[in-house]
């Protein structure tokens, strides 16, 4: 984790540590995966600590919550750089970099007004295929628009 | 015949079709040429439902006219108000419904994906008769078939393809139907608000089509042999200020043709406004009306292949 002396955190004894999180995304990405800090969670949100690979990078703690397939996609699209950590028993389990999916299920809004994804009243998940990693671009299987850059992050459905 | 890619499969883009499959779409159309006067019993016992939630008078009866040509039973919505749509009803439920009733459903409607949404909801096979600014894919087919009868072949032809390209879905399906083939130029021709969207670009890039987007026909007149014009889209057009600035931009004049090739054709998938002078309807130029007469025998050629009927 960090490696600033000063700044200790405790470790957690299960649940998910979101690492490598470009420095200031771990707002964003708390805010897409719904967490308002009413739920009794223990959350740790490390911002701006010093990274080898980064130079500086946020990170996430949270106590007793596993991410769901949406979750992982979503965390992709904002911080592309992301390792996800799975602790059990105070110790990784799992560890593994978020991927773009080829198709990404649920997790983006279409821009498109007139978009069927956004008609009200239908029971729709959005379904967005990537169609370049680098540079980013998304486009929305519905109605063909495409997506890319910052507007990406902005289209990522804030559950909170 | 039922191994076709159009055998219960559906129609909702130019994209999702090879150039056999056209080719094909075509061989059968000849076919159906002998019988737009006559009663099939093709589709006997079938049941087309048309849902139009937009509004349409030329692709709706001319799949009417089509289905009840080959025998089918048509059953039909017209307008939004009409329905109990207007009462709240989603489109998925109104799907469900004319999916029970039918063995195929055509729709138009003004959402982009519509078509695609209602095929993944029906068991039958979903006609897209026009879905927002996205495709109309039956306009396109026959739009090319129309080039094929006039010129004897699609290819090594130059196209220009005139007017509001960005909310135009009869141009933006010709235009996708075109990278099937081998144009030998595409001209993109619109004021510069109204370009096509980025997605087709994307589309002409990755299929190697050469293509020029220009700002006023009279660049490329002299070197046509096909040219597509479209209406402005103003039922689209989000900002009325937007439609004001580009009304009227742009007019095929008599003027204008006197530099064009005299084996030029004008096409245009119709209503037309005030994009092309009316006196061009009586010259040589003008294919439209043309086009428009083969609407029903394309359309019959759809649906007998897509419902497995041998002319």
């Amino acid at each position: 984790m960090s490696e600033e002396p000063t700044l200790v955190v405790s470790k957690i004894r299960s649940g998910t540590v979101i690492d490598h999180i470009p420095a200031g995304k771990a707002l964003d990405i708390i805010s897409v995966l719904g967490i308002a800090g009413k739920e009794g969670l223990r959350i740790a949100i490390l911002m701006n600590v010093e990274s080898k690979k980064l130079g500086k990078k946020d990170i996430i703690k949270i106590e007793g919550r596993r991410l769901s397939p949406e979750d992982v996609s979503a965390i992709a699209l904002i911080a592309p750089t992301a390792t996800i950590n799975i602790i059990e028993d105070f110790a990784v389990v799992e560890k593994y970099k978020v991927m773009v999916p080829n198709i990404v299920m649920d997790v983006l809004v279409c821009p498109n007004p007139t978009c069927i994804s956004n008609k009200k009243g239908e029971a729709i998940r959005t379904r967005f295929r990537l169609t370049s990693r680098d540079p980013l671009k998304l486009q929305c299987e519905y109605c063909g628009t495409i997506i890319s850059g910052d507007e990406v992050v902005r289209l990522v459905i804030r559950k909170r | 015949m039922k191994e076709t890619t159009f055998y219960h499969h559906d129609v909702l883009s130019m994209l999702d079709f090879r150039r056999e499959d056209l080719e094909l779409l075509f061989n059968y159309t000849e076919e159906m040429h002998k019988y737009t006067n006559t009663k099939l019993s093709l589709l006997l016992g079938k049941v087309v439902s048309l849902a139009f939630f937009e509004p349409s008078t030329r692709t709706r009866l001319s799949f009417e006219v089509a289905a009840k040509r080959l025998g089918a039973d048509v059953i039909s919505i017209t307008g939004e108000e009409s329905l109990s749509i207007s009462k709240g009803e989603s489109l998925a439920d109104t799907i469900r419904m004319l999916d029970t009733y039918s063995d195929l459903i055509v729709i138009r409607h003004r959402y982009e994906g519509a078509a695609r949404y209602a095929a993944e909801i029906a068991e039958h096979p979903v006609i897209n008769a026009g879905d927002g600014k996205q495709h109309h894919p039956t306009q396109a087919m026959i739009d090319l078939y129309t080039i094929k009868k006039l010129f004897g072949t699609i290819d090594g032809l130059s196209y220009g393809v005139l007017g509001d390209l960005r909310y135009g879905r009869a141009s933006t399906s010709f235009i996708y139907g075109l990278t099937l083939f081998k144009p030998k130029k595409l001209y993109l021709i619109s004021p510069e608000s109204l370009r096509v969207r980025e997605e087709v670009l994307q589309v002409l890039k990755e299929r190697g089509i050469v293509f020029e987007e220009k700002r006023s026909l009279g660049e490329v007149i002299g070197e046509l042999d096909v040219l597509y014009v479209i209406r402005i889209q103003k039922e689209r057009i989000p900002d009325p200020m937007e439609y004001e600035k580009v009304r009227g931009s742009y007019k095929v004049t008599l003027d204008l043709l006197k530099y064009a090739k005299k084996e030029l054709k004008i096409l245009h998938p119709l209503p037309k406004v005030d994009e092309i002078d009316e006196r061009i309807d009586n010259t040589p130029y003008a294919a439209y009306f043309i086009q428009a007469k083969y609407g029903v025998s394309v359309r019959m050629a759809l649906l007998a292949l897509v419902l497995g009927a041998e002319p």
